[in-house]
């Protein structure tokens, strides 16, 4: 296979940025979920979906544009989150973990199933906020506005997100609880509470993705089914629990799947599997977690 | 029990069975087997079995003195299951004829269930010329329109316009590397090359990586072998990404009003496709569809047509013939010409093809359109000898020697 | 005694029911269910008696019914020699993907297992044999044995459930023998088993590959049955469904993933054009299964079904999921944010 210009390499990755800005997101929502309440939380793609409905519900429903709803949507989702870990989550909470995948398994089909039986499987359209459309020719490509921002917003978020839980102390006191919650509640510190909210914050994150999402992915039913799998891959690769190793992994997978396109297009989708089988066999606590 | 027995019993069901067959049913059933929730529900979908229902009622309802039934499924774009509905339906359901069947490799799994059971498949939704082609069969016909069509249409003309450089980006089942194989044999036929192609998983979100393979190929012509959500997700972000500002033209293979609809006139302006029917083109064809219309609330799309079409000349055969077996009807339909409203100058081919005049059409501008649905004109009637000819000639066995 | 007699009335009437059924059921759903169920009781073999759940059995599945549809249709083998070639390919990726994947236990087993099955799903896309999107169609049933006519419904029909009983006397056998109880051992506790100078890890291989080759039977008759071999065999979602036929039926018991396997086969069928509802109903009963139900329906039934005075056993474990690999214990994942 000749070498492709540089100008189609460029491209390519910065295309893999973009994809690998929604892995970051999403497998950082993820990992926090791991980290502190031990669920595999695999309706994490739903409510990504959800927060893209959301949106663009909003819209449409309302009036209310991009702006707010990137705010509004990750909060109303958020609640939604809350009502699930008090609901259902809570009552399986000694179980063996894989019971918690099943069971956020099953919410996902049924959040699924219930929307796609309301709008059909073809995607809705949402449009491209007007103060980011356009286009701007960087040379090798011409890239959008938008997709621009989702980067910089992605990257934003993640940061932000990694300097709360790491130099916060509220961050502070997620950590210890996640490693002995019954001496931080000895400390007066609610740790039930704190468990909620965190479920409630990993939820807005990935509604927060929906929303970005929107304009770019078609808002659809099953847009959280197709990632999912990807951004489960993601956090085994950077850690079950580590926030930095779902940041980087997120957004180094996308680049890998970037440059695949370039080289052998059809291998793209499986590219990160195969790279998770390898990680499994040689560093099963994922690059960033923590060895033995 | 053992075998034997077993098999005697089975042997008496099958003669039983075989004996029901030829008298009439009570009712006769017609299924319309479609995508009625995914990215080609909008050019078939609901609309085709407002179409059917339309032609039975104009048929008078009954036929031969039995009810005519429309029945209708969702296969949801999967080959496995548009088979074994179609398979429950012939077998067990009664019903003996099914039509719409977009998405060719639902297309093609249907049709091979009609060759097992010989019943009449008619169908108005797929693409891929291979059904009249390599996979033709005996009670298979197709109706409406096919890739080979499709390719001499639009293809031809945007060639001959001076778009003799192409990149496909094709959808990767059967539809797509049928459409993308008769084009490309249309392009170099006219003196073009193709380039490159990608093939892109049905019913895919994000083109951004595609589009920018077909951006750095530099070629002229950008070709989109794949068709309804696909179609219109493809010519957005090609908008998104400058495509057209960077030189290069995106050529729709597989275009219906429904997509035009969609997508708008400011961003689909200009775009050349190839279908068999526009409702706006003469008195006829305005007629039919203000009927459709006031039922569905929407113009008829090119499919909606081909289905009541296709269920009005099935109506007639059978009751020429007074008989629903597959074979019979289905010779008596290949033996007569088809002229309506929506088929003009229609005649069978041997391999099952229903070759007749198609169009070309071009998107008007914004400025151009005064109303809603107001969104072609004509450029060119493209005689059916001419559009259905294959420049490959055919592999279907029963056309060959 | 009773509890024997009853069990053994029990069998004899289900035998009954299978035997007639094609007389009054559309036999095409009946033998789906019958496949369905047998690919659930191999699957079960794993989950329910070795302690691992596998996220990717659809691979076994799929890749049996591609090789058995290609060697039926393109090199026009008779059908038993192409499910005999089905079956063997479907082994030996079992043995090359379980040989990897028992290195790890709990959570990274299943992930291992669903990074392989994807794998094989691209494999599947890409192939050309395959047929990607549009599978392998038009696949022929041809003579068994090269006199019994398999295109007939009634003569598949049996075909296919002596088949299944085949393949679940095997497992039944398989749970009953000492091999069998070295399995159980093992799923209770590893390191004790090891110490008694059992290889755990061979042990959980051959189980991985009788299951896997199991799941394989099942997919070359499906195959067959529809005459169809599609890549929806070999996506993810086929894992997951019968981890919730498994799950819904019974975890560890025997007829468990039998039941459920008919219960999953006849809401698709019977609700498949109800649009979405079949997904929305899976995941409900998911939910309500994991939080009230874990035993499924035939382990809550099954002491008024055996007559046993046994109180139920205690549910098997899962594997232990905070041991990342044989004894050492890897501690993130539980519970660490880092």
């Amino acid at each position: 296979m000749s070498l492709p210009p540089a100008q189609a390499m460029f491209g390519q990755l910065l295309i893999g940025l973009i994809n690998g800005s929604f892995y970051a997101m999403l497998s950082l929502g993820l990992a926090i979920i791991f980290g502190l309440l031990n669920i595999i939380n695999f309706t994490h793609g739903a409510q990504y979906m959800l927060g893209a409905f959301c949106a663009w519900l909003l819209l449409n429903a309302f009036g209310i544009g991009y702006w707010p709803s990137l705010i509004l949507a990750p909060i109303l989702v958020g609640i939604t989150g809350i009502v699930i870990e008090r609901l259902f989550l809570r009552r399986i909470a000694g179980l063996d973990h894989l019971y918690g995948l099943l069971l956020t398994f099953g919410l996902a089909l049924i959040i699924e199933g219930l929307f796609r039986e309301q709008y059909g499987s073809s995607g809705q359209p949402y449009v491209i906020p007007p103060e980011l459309q356009g286009v701007r020719n960087i040379g090798f490509m011409f890239l959008p506005y938008y997709r621009a921002w989702v980067i910089i917003a992605s990257l934003g978020v993640c940061l932000a997100t990694w300097f709360v839980i790491e130099k916060t102390r509220l961050g502070a006191y997620l950590r210890a609880a996640t490693e002995n919650p019954v001496l931080v509640q000895a400390f007066g510190i609610n740790v039930p509470r704190l468990v909620t909210l965190t479920y409630g914050g990993g939820v807005a994150l990935a509604a927060l993705a929906g929303v970005l999402a929107a304009p770019i992915y078609q808002v659809r039913p099953q847009m959280g089914s197709d990632i999912i799998v990807v951004v489960f891959a993601v956090v085994v690769i950077g850690g079950m629990g580590s926030i930095l190793g779902a940041i980087v992994s997120g957004f180094a997978l996308g680049l890998i799947e970037g440059m695949t396109k370039v080289f052998y297009p059809e291998a793209s989708n499986t590219v990160i599997f195969v790279i998770m089988a390898l990680v499994l066999l040689i560093k099963p606590a994922g690059l960033f977690g923590r060895a033995a | 029990m053992n075998r034997r027995s077993v098999a005697a019993f089975g042997f008496s069901v099958l003669l039983a069975g075989a004996a029901h067959a030829q008298a009439l049913p009570d009712t006769i059933k017609i299924g319309v087997l479609n995508d009625m929730s995914s990215l080609y529900a909008d050019n078939g979908g609901p609309g085709s079995v407002v179409a059917a229902q339309m032609a039975v009622e104009d048929f008078g309802g009954t036929v031969l003195g039995k009810k005519i039934e429309i029945i209708n499924a969702d296969h949801q774009n999967k080959p496995d299951l548009g088979a074994s509905i179609a398979r429950q339906w012939f077998e067990r359901d009664g019903v003996q004829m099914i039509t719409d069947v977009p998405t060719s490799s639902v297309g093609l799994a249907v049709q091979e269930v009609a060759r097992d059971t010989k019943k009449v498949v008619i169908n108005v939704g797929s693409a891929t010329s291979d059904l009249t082609g390599k996979a033709c069969a005996p009670t298979g016909l197709h109706w409406l329109y096919n890739t080979v069509a499709l390719a001499n249409g639009t293809g031809a003309a945007v060639v001959k316009a001076g778009g003799d450089t192409w990149f496909f980006i094709t959808a990767d089942y059967a539809f797509g590397h049928a459409l993308e194989r008769d084009t490309t044999a249309v392009v170099e036929k006219n003196g073009g090359k193709v380039l490159g192609s990608v093939k892109v998983p049905l019913n895919n979100a994000d083109f951004s990586s595609f589009l920018l393979q077909a951006q750095s190929s530099k070629a002229k012509i950008i070709g989109l072998a794949n068709a309804g959500g696909d179609t219109q997700n493809s010519i957005k972000q090609a908008a998104e990404f400058g495509i057209v500002q960077g030189g290069q033209k995106l050529a729709g293979l597989l275009v219906f009003i429904a997509d035009v609809h969609s997508l708008g006139l400011q961003t689909a302006q200009g775009l050349q496709l190839t279908e068999s029917f526009y409702w706006d083109q003469d008195d006829q064809t305005r007629a039919w569809s203000k009927k459709f219309f006031d039922k569905f609330h929407k113009e008829p799309t090119m499919i909606h047509a081909g289905v009541y079409s296709a269920v009005t000349h099935y109506l007639e055969s059978v009751k020429a013939t007074g008989s629903v077996d597959g074979p019979t009807v289905v010779k008596d339909l290949k033996a007569k010409p088809v002229n309506d409203f929506v088929i003009r100058n229609g005649h069978f081919q041997d391999d099952g093809m229903l070759v007749h005049d198609m169009y070309l059409y071009e998107v008007k501008k914004p400025s151009e359109s005064k109303g809603e649905w107001d969104l072609y004109k004509l450029i060119a009637t493209i005689p059916g000898a001419e559009a259905y000819k294959r420049p490959n000639g055919n592999e279907c066995p029963m056309v060959k020697g | 005694m009773r509890q024997d007699l009853v069990t053994r009335l029990w069998t004899a009437a289900l035998l009954a029911l299978a035997i007639a059924a094609p007389f009054f059921l559309y036999p095409v759903f009946v033998m789906n269910a019958l496949c369905m169920a047998l690919f659930a009781c191999a699957f079960n073999l794993l989950l329910g008696y070795v302690g691992l759940l596998s996220f990717g059995h659809a691979a076994y599945l799929g890749t049996a019914a591609y090789v058995t549809a290609h060697a039926a249709k393109v090199w026009g083998l008779p059908p038993e020699v192409a499910i005999l070639t089905g079956v063997a390919v479907a082994a030996a990726l079992g043995l090359v993907f379980g040989w990897l994947a028992i290195r790890r236990l709990g959570i990274y087993f299943a992930m291992i297992t669903l990074a392989f099955a994807q794998m094989v799903y691209f494999f599947a896309l890409q192939a050309p044999f395959t047929g990607g999107e549009n599978g392998i169609q038009g696949v022929p049933r041809g003579r068994l044995f090269g006199v019994i006519d398999l295109g007939d419904s009634l003569t598949m029909y049996y075909f296919v459930l002596a088949m299944f009983l085949i393949g679940f006397a095997i497992i039944m056998r398989t749970i009953h023998s000492p091999f069998g109880q070295v399995l159980t051992a093992i799923r209770e506790n590893e390191p004790r088993a090891v110490s008694l100078g059992y290889r755990a890890d061979r042990y959980k291989l051959l189980a991985f590959v009788l299951s896997a080759a199991l799941s394989g039977l099942a997919g070359s008759l499906k195959a067959l049955v529809f005459q169809f071999a599609a890549i929806s065999d070999v996506y993810w979602t086929a894992s997951g469904e019968v981890v919730l036929m498994t799950l819904v039926g019974g975890l560890g018991t025997i007829l468990g993933p039998v039941l459920g396997a008919f219960v999953l086969v006849t809401m698709q069928t019977y609700l498949s054009q109800t649009g979405s509802w079949v997904t929305i109903i899976e995941g409900i009963i998911f939910v309500v299964c994991v939080l009230t139900f874990r035993r499924g329906i035939v382990g809550m039934l099954a002491p008024y079904l055996t007559g046993s005075r046994q109180t139920t056993e205690p549910l098997p474990a899962l594997a232990v999921a905070t041991e990342g690999h044989r004894g050492e214990t890897v501690p993130a994942p539980a519970g660490e944010l880092s």
